[in-house]
């Protein structure tokens, strides 16, 4: 599964998108647990959501194949 | 009406309120984004702005509707850059107008203050000697 990557996971992945092994996570929050244990600078971030196929996604969103996944950190725009 | 938009070009203030204006409109609220010299005390040199694009026009155009459905607005303009902005340039532009003023102003708050909450967009401020994802960490 690709993940996008904005922000700062862009620095702490190093690239803009990062590759999580199909079938380690089914689920948002799954998600979230398989990039922190990954990437430990996630864990201090003051939080992060994921993204599916451009909407937030909820703890328990499903995750298909083919769906557009992208991690969001703190949003700061404005 | 709607006008939602992310630029890498500067943003025109005059243009965008040109567009919301309206024969039925009473008023137009405008608030415009500026970049500030300072942060907690450190000179900032410039700002750099990542947006997550279709995401964050989909959230902006939810802003738009929202509003529209909970005040009488007549016209809802929202513009926001991308890339690299110096002190004094303009993030985000928006442009409310409405019959009357009290449903201009109070959309137009709310916008902007939704905006930050839930628009994927990120600033990275940069310092003579160091930077930092705004918000980022606690």
């Amino acid at each position: 599964m690709k993940v996008l990557a904005f922000g700062i996971a862009r620095e702490i992945f190093g690239s803009a998108t990062v590759e999580v092994a199909a079938g380690s996570a089914s689920t948002a929050a799954e998600l979230q647990d398989v990039l922190k244990l990954q990437y430990p600078r996630l864990a201090q971030l003051s939080s992060f959501m994921i993204a599916v196929n451009g909407e937030y996604a909820q703890p328990g969103t499903t995750i298909n194949e083919g769906d557009e996944v992208a991690i969001i950190p703190p949003v700061s725009g404005g | 009406m709607i006008d939602i938009k992310i630029s890498s070009e500067p943003l025109d203030v005059s243009s965008c309120i040109a567009w919301a204006m309206s024969p039925e409109a009473g008023g137009i609220d405008v608030f415009i984004g500026t970049v500030r010299n300072m942060t907690k005390g450190k000179q900032v040199v410039r700002l750099e702005f990542d947006a997550y694009e279709g995401m964050a026009l989909k959230e902006m155009n939810k802003i738009a509707e929202d509003l529209c459905a909970k005040w009488p607005v007549t016209k809802v303009l929202i513009h926001h850059r991308a890339g690299v902005l110096s002190v004094g340039d303009i993030p985000v532009v928006i442009v409310v107008s409405a019959a009357h003023r009290a449903a201009a102003f109070d959309a137009c708050r709310y916008a902007i203050d939704t905006l930050k909450e839930t628009v994927p967009i990120w600033k990275k401020e940069v310092f003579e000697d160091g930077e930092q994802w705004v918000a980022a960490h606690p």
